[in-house]
């Protein structure tokens, strides 16, 4: 792409990957969560995937660590579902919620703005979801643009 | 005679998807034991403020969990398909 497109992606990318982040981080509170967030995210790396080549990104970034990262958020998901089993509680419980641990702070009733640090395991799982949401949606953007390029459809 | 049936259906169909609704009363679903829960209930077990998130990711965290996988299988999927030939492969296709 021209000169014009590569600055103003290279200028949008940061930002994008921040508001993605915040969606991430504020599912509990906002509308949005890990999905939307990852979502928000994978849209930025499309985007540079457009403005340069898949092939010079793909010299930035190699393919095997964000399938590691997707990995790893499954796994940190899954994770925080045995985390309610090593506790003592049923698989999936919210075991955080309301023990004064991390995100442990108890919400008050009724209509309120929210604390970030309330919610227990849910803010541990938007993040898990989000990074995989993120790393999956990426790379599939990926294979699929440098499969053209090389293929030359 | 066919295409003729295959409006008549159709119309009717439509007809049926325009007047249903006239009869339905809107915002009084049938059922409300289980949102009266979530909305009496979604503040205090699961301390979270947004209660659709609360729903999602606690109540059915199951269910995530389930869509998680299937997004994972998908991108290992397209990874296998479109993955680059090492050297000496055959294309089975071509």
């Amino acid at each position: 792409m021209s000169k014009i497109v590569r600055t103003g992606a290279s200028i949008l990318y940061p930002f994008i990957v921040i508001f993605g982040l915040y969606v991430i981080m504020h599912g509990h509170l906002t509308p949005g969560g890990g999905f939307q967030g990852g979502a928000v995210i994978a849209t930025g790396a499309a985007l540079l995937l457009v403005a340069f080549s898949a092939g010079e990104i793909s010299g930035m970034v190699r393919k095997s660590t964000l399938m590691g990262q997707e990995t790893l958020g499954l796994l940190l998901f899954i994770g925080a579902g045995i985390l309610g089993l090593i506790m003592g509680a049923p698989f999936f419980a919210n075991v955080l919620a309301n023990s004064g641990l991390l995100f442990g702070q108890a919400v008050l009733p009724g209509p309120n703005p929210g604390e970030l640090n309330t919610a227990g395991v849910l803010p541990i799982m938007n993040i898990a979801v989000g990074v995989e949401v993120w790393g999956g949606l990426a790379i599939v953007v990926m294979y699929l643009l440098s499969t053209i390029e090389r293929e030359g459809a | 005679m066919k295409r003729v049936l295959v409006a008549a259906i159709f119309l009717v169909w439509a007809a049926m998807l325009c007047t249903i609704p006239l009869f339905l009363s809107f915002g009084d679903p049938a059922a409300t034991d289980m949102d009266t829960y979530f909305i009496g209930r979604g503040q205090a077990d699961a301390a979270a403020n947004n209660i659709v998130t609360s729903v999602v990711f606690d109540f059915r965290g199951f269910d995530t969990l389930g869509e998680s996988v299937v997004l994972f299988t998908a991108v290992t999927g397209v990874a296998l398909m479109v993955r680059e030939k090492r050297k000496g492969e055959e294309h089975e296709d071509e």
